[in-house]
Formats: structure tokens, C-alpha cells, sequence
């Protein structure tokens, strides 16, 4: 079996060319991992520029009207950039550099990770690509503007469905051809292996300072933590360092899209199957010839056909609980949580909301609940605007 | 050496002759329909070429360029699978024993399930597979069944190979697909890469015939890479030809492989 397994899933299965590229990248990740000066400067970027430690919120009022475990929310939108996603943008682009490398390319959904991405290249100095599926690049033309802004080339990708996964398959393209020179700065813990344990390394951040946070505040490990999956990068951040704990509950909320009875769906874990895709082996959304089905979801982060492989090995082993939560239960919870605590997060965060209204009555009041609010949601508003019918232009 | 067990499926004919190189022809299946596919296909064989890959195609082709990633889509849309490309092989095979490649992803394969697909293979006399997204650490899974139906696994060796090639070329089995460029499948103006030397460097360790792959679309090139090698394989050219004329496609795919087989000839 080849390296970067997570029980049957994960692996390497990409073209030739890449191979010894995605090796080298590997020999230079364990190098710096342990080198005490890469770890310091990309703790000064994480804390100086990137605002790290995020705020772990207790949400009183979301708290007193659901009636349950006490809710505490990880304020991963408070980050520069407004997501979680700069977390592994500042590492893989410090790691990038360290390689000699002078230009990096990412795919992006939403555009959270493309602006990350883009934000550390101008940071930097590097060059930067980023491919965007061409609906997306309607669905969030914010993104795309702030992304040229800060120096980067979007390139909207046309084949397809046009959205992430079609942005990735871009990406991987464009990578075998220059790859002496570039970086592919993946944005979530999918792909070919290192890169599913690189991201999460990075975000494991989120769960490392929440751990000792919610510890400081109750006293106590939290009853559950739980977090929205498209690829599933804010998820791991969240879980990894409670994985060990057994008695907490890890819960990943996918994107049903209208409803997992339904094709337009993304909820990979409640409607695909085993398969190998973008260099690894995990679950997928898929017809019954192995072909990738074209998903859909009113959040275009999530808007992903796949989930990442150490994801798929903790549903497996029952580790962690993956759960459907739709569009309508989505919009809601954004609504529900601007007006509740004036916070208004990003339509992936809401998903992780959409659940969270659904279990805390569950729960003692001695109990807490851990929410990801992995970015903010000033990049969804006019969608939202749009879903309710109202007609407003960014 | 190697080379023992695909010799009892027809790979063994497409290399047989000493100083003859061989031209290597490709098209997606189902493109535009399967009766144009298979019409093309025995074109191409009374055309000269040695060995046919049929594409099954798939939604995500990531080794491919627009002309291949095109094919693809138009297939599918026209309801071409798996099965379909597995009836295209029983109709080419009642008139032609042309030796046939599969090249697809790992995907659709591993969807099939490895034993059902490479069962079938033996059964319709397809004789090799070549899957992009398969490299050399991960090709156990399928290598197993493949060999168990006498179906050769081939290996690919790119331009960034350099310590991996010997690693790939002990391994190999039927033939080794070298890599032309960086990037991906399409027509290129120059292939700058030394392919002389990563040939002589997989000679070291295998006597496995090398065949270049990847941007080749003129006689010239096709008769350059050859020189240098045991074979051109041709694809983006062929499928531009099959998008350009359509269902009419068969004699203009025959007056190419033509040409470019004659190419392959002189090298």
C-alpha cells in the first residue's frame, strides 16, 4: 500500500509527472515541520498578521433560546481574509518559498481560498493563479475583484460544471505543466497524499487553541464539536486534536443541497460511494459507471463532489458523524444566527448552525457545544438576498 | 525478460519486427457514436497502425487538453459507458484482431469493480490498459487482475521521472509509455524534452519496447520521436479530426494514420 493512507483511503493516485514533485514536497514538509525557525516564523504570520488566536465565543443568546449544552463559537471568520482558509495559505506559501519556489496556483469554490491564497502571494512576493469555475466566479464576483486587487490572475474555468471540482481538475493541469517553479496551494485536506495531512496540520490550529480554550472557560472537554465538510478542511482543523477524546462527539455537516433524496446534492458521505478521484481514494458522488456526478449546493464552498480521506476513514470507523443539512435549513441558520448574535457567517459556517439548532436541547446545560464558524458571510449576502427573492446587486 | 506474459495476447505482434517502429493510434469511445468509433478504428488498422487505445471516457479527464477533454464530454453526452466500450471492442473484434488498449481513469475502472472489468477484457481480446492517474505506488491493485486475465498494466515515464525511471522500467510490462512533455494531452509545436536519453536509460534495466506519447501530431515529429524510441503514440490529432468531420470522419482518420504510420516507417 502506498503512503498517506488513512485505513483504505487516500493514497497517491495521480499522473507520473507529478510524482517525484509531490515527493519532494513531502521531504520538505517533514523538514520544516521540525525546523524550530519555520514553525516560529509562520507562528509571527499566524499571530501578527493573520490575528490568531480566534475568539472562542460563548453565544449567550443562541445559548438561552435553544435550551441545551452551553454554544460556543470558533471565530475562524475573525481571521485576516475572513476564513479559516488563511491558516494553510500562510503555511503552504511560507513552505513554498522555502522550496525556492516563486509562484503558487489554487483552486478556489467560494473564493474564500483563493483569497487567502492571493493574500499570501502579494505578502510574499510571489506570483499568483488562481482557477475559479466560471459560475462560481458569477456566483461570488466580490472574490474574484478582491483577488485581482491583491495582485493575483483568476482564470474562470469553463469545463465542466464550472464549479470547484472543475477548478481543481484546472489546477492539476496546470500544475504538471510548470511544476518546477510552482506551488499547487491545494485548500483543503483532499488530493494526493502529503496533501490531506499538510492541511490539516496547518488547520489543527483551530482544535489546538479551542481545546485549551474551552478547557480555560469550562473546565472541561466539550460534549461535541461540530463543523460544516465540503472537502473538509474547517472540519479537521476542528476535530483533529479531539479525535483522542473519545467522549467527544466530532459531527460534520454536508451540504444536502435540496435534499439528499434529490440530484442536487452535495452530501457525499449520505449519497456517494467508494471511488479514487483527485489523487485519492475516499467517497464520491458518482453514477452508477463511476463517472463524478455533478453536485450542487447553494454554498459554493461546499459545492464539492468528494469529502477528504481522513474524513472518510472517521465515518468508517465511527469516529466521527456526518449529517445532511439542506439549503432551506442552511439560509435559515444564517438568518438565525446575524439576528441572534449579530454575527453574520459564511452560508458553509451556517450549515454547521442549521445542525447545531437541531441537537443542543439535547444536551445538559453543563455541557458545551463547539461550533466552527469558519469564515463570514459579507461574500453571501447577495446570494442570500437572492434566495429570499430580493433583488440587490454587489 | 519482462515481457513473457504479455506475449500471450496479441501486445506482443505491435513491437514484433526488429527496426520497425510502431504507430500507435488513439480515439475516445463513443465519439461522436459508437458506429463512427468502430469505423475508425478499422480504418486506422488497414491505415498501418500496430496498436488502437480506445478512451473510455470519463467526466474529469485531468491528464487531458481541451481536444481530449472535448471528446470526452461529446461521448457522454451521446450515452456512451463502460459497457459501451466494451460492445465497441466485440464489434471491432468479429471483423479485426488489431491488438486494443484501453486508456481510461482509475475511477470508472474501480467502479466496475478490477476482476468484472479485466474478466471482460480477456473475454473481448482487449490486451492492454493505461490509466494516467495510476502511478507506479499505487498500481498493485489493479496490476494483480490485470495480469491474472493477461491484460498488461502500462507503466508511464514523464520528463520529471529522472530516479524513477529505472524503478518504473523493471516493472514494466507490454510496453512503456514515455511521456513526451509536461502538462497534458494536445498538439504541440516542439517537444523539447531528451527523450534519447530517458530511452537509454530504461534500456539499461528492461528490454521493454518505449513508446513517446503527448503533443506528437506531425509526420516529422512522429518520425523523430520514433528514431529515438520504439513508437509514436498519436491522440489529440486524430480525436481533432474525428471533432472536425464527425460521423464522416473514418477515411480522412484512414489518410492520417496513413501518413504519419508512413513517417513512423522511414525512422
Amino acid at each position: 500500500m502506498s503512503k498517506g493512507r488513512y485505513g483504505i483511503h487516500g493514497g497517491q493516485y495521480i499522473s507520473e509527472t507529478l510524482m517525484n514533485e509531490l515527493i519532494r514536497l513531502e521531504e520538505c514538509y517533514e523538514h520544516y515541520k521540525n525546523d524550530p525557525e519555520f514553525q516560529k516564523e509562520l507562528d509571527t504570520l499566524n499571530r501578527e498578521y493573520a490575528g490568531r488566536p480566534s475568539l472562542l465565543y460563548y453565544a449567550e443568546k443562541m445559548t438561552k433560546d435553544l435550551g441545551g449544552a452551553k454554544i460556543y463559537l470558533k471565530r475562524e471568520d475573525l481571521n485576516h481574509t475572513g476564513s479559516h482558509k488563511i491558516n494553510n495559505v500562510l503555511g503552504q506559501a511560507l513552505l513554498a518559498k522555502k522550496m525556492g519556489k516563486t509562484r503558487i496556483i489554487a483552486e478556489t469554490g467560494a473564493g474564500q481560498h483563493g483569497v487567502a491564497t492571493a493574500t499570501a502571494a502579494a505578502l510574499l512576493g510571489m506570483e499568483c493563479e488562481i482557477y475559479m469555475g466560471k459560475e462560481d466566479t458569477v456566483r461570488q464576483a466580490l472574490n474574484v475583484y478582491r483577488m485581482e486587487l491583491l495582485g493575483a490572475k483568476v482564470h474562470p474555468v469553463t469545463s465542466g460544471t464550472q464549479t470547484l471540482k472543475d477548478a481543481v481538475n484546472e489546477c492539476m493541469r496546470e500544475w504538471t505543466n510548470r511544476v518546477n517553479d510552482t506551488l499547487y496551494v491545494l485548500g483543503s485536506v483532499m488530493g494526493p497524499h502529503p496533501f490531506p495531512m499538510i492541511v490539516r496540520d496547518f488547520q489543527s490550529v483551530i482544535s489546538r487553541e479551542a481545546k485549551a480554550q474551552i478547557l480555560e472557560k469550562e473546565g472541561k472537554l466539550p460534549a461535541a464539536v461540530v463543523a460544516c465538510v465540503g472537502g473538509g478542511s474547517n472540519s479537521m482543523g476542528a476535530f483533529y486534536n479531539f479525535i483522542e477524546d473519545k467522549e467527544v462527539e466530532l459531527i460534520g455537516c454536508e451540504a444536502a443541497g435540496k435534499g439528499v433524496d434529490t440530484a442536487l446534492t452535495a452530501a457525499t458521505i449520505a449519497t456517494g460511494s467508494l471511488g479514487i478521484f483527485h489523487g485519492m481514494k475516499s467517497y464520491f458522488c458518482q453514477d452508477e459507471y463511476g463517472q463524478i456526478a455533478p453536485v450542487y449546493s447553494i454554498s459554493a464552498g461546499l459545492d464539492y463532489p468528494g469529502i477528504g480521506p481522513e474524513h472518510a476513514y472517521l465515518h468508517d470507523i465511527g469516529r466521527a458523524q456526518y449529517v445532511p443539512i439542506t439549503d432551506d435549513e442552511a439560509v435559515d441558520a444564517f438568518e438565525y444566527i446575524a439576528r441572534t448574535e449579530g454575527i453574520i457567517c459564511a452560508v458553509e459556517s451556517a450549515h454547521a448552525v442549521a445542525h447545531v439548532r437541531k441537537i443542543a436541547k439535547n444536551y445538559r446545560p453543563d455541557q458545551s457545544i463547539i461550533v466552527c464558524l469558519s469564515g463570514r458571510g459579507d461574500k453571501d449576502v447577495a446570494a442570500i438576498a437572492r434566495y429570499r427573492g430580493v433583488d440587490i446587486h454587489e | 525478460m519482462n515481457n513473457e506474459g504479455i506475449l500471450k495476447n496479441k501486445l506482443g505482434k505491435v513491437f514484433d519486427t526488429p527496426n520497425r517502429k510502431a504507430f500507435i493510434g488513439f480515439l475516445t469511445a463513443g465519439d461522436p457514436t459508437a458506429d463512427c468509433t468502430v469505423e475508425c478504428i478499422l480504418e486506422m488498422e488497414r491505415a498501418g497502425a500496430d496498436l488502437i487505445e480506445i478512451g473510455i471516457p470519463f467526466s474529469d479527464p485531468t491528464a487531458e487538453g481541451v481536444v481530449i477533454q472535448d471528446a470526452n464530454i461529446r461521448a457522454l453526452k451521446g450515452g456512451m459507458t463502460t459497457d459501451g466500450a466494451f460492445d465497441i471492442v466485440r464489434r471491432v473484434r468479429e471483423k479485426s484482431q488489431v491488438p486494443l488498449a484501453f486508456m481510461t481513469y482509475a475511477n470508472p475502472v474501480f467502479h466496475y469493480g478490477y476482476e468484472k472489468f479485466f474478466k471482460r477484457c480477456k473475454e473481448l481480446g482487449v490486451d492492454a490498459i493505461i490509466i494516467p492517474d495510476l502511478p507506479f505506488e499505487e498500481k498493485q491493485e489493479m496490476e494483480e487482475p490485470a495480469n491474472a486475465c493477461d491484460v498488461a498494466l502500462i507503466s508511464m515515464i514523464a520528463p520529471t521521472s529522472e530516479s524513477r525511471i529505472q524503478r518504473i522500467a523493471r516493472e514494466a510490462k507490454g510496453f512503456l509509455y514515455v511521456v513526451s512533455s509536461m502538462g497534458v494531452t494536445g498538439v504541440r509545436s516542439e517537444i523539447k524534452t531528451d527523450i534519447g536519453s530517458i530511452v537509454e536509460s530504461i534500456r539499461k534495466v528492461t528490454d521493454v519496447p518505449c513508446a513517446v506519447g503527448f503533443g506528437i501530431s506531425t509526420p516529422e515529429q512522429a518520425k523523430a520521436m520514433a528514431a529515438v524510441s520504439d513508437g509514436a503514440i498519436v491522440g489529440s490529432a486524430i480525436v481533432k479530426i474525428i471533432a472536425k468531420y464527425g460521423e464522416k470522419a473514418a477515411p480522412e482518420v484512414y489518410k492520417y494514420v496513413k501518413s504519419m504510420k508512413e513517417a513512423v516507417a522511414e525512422a
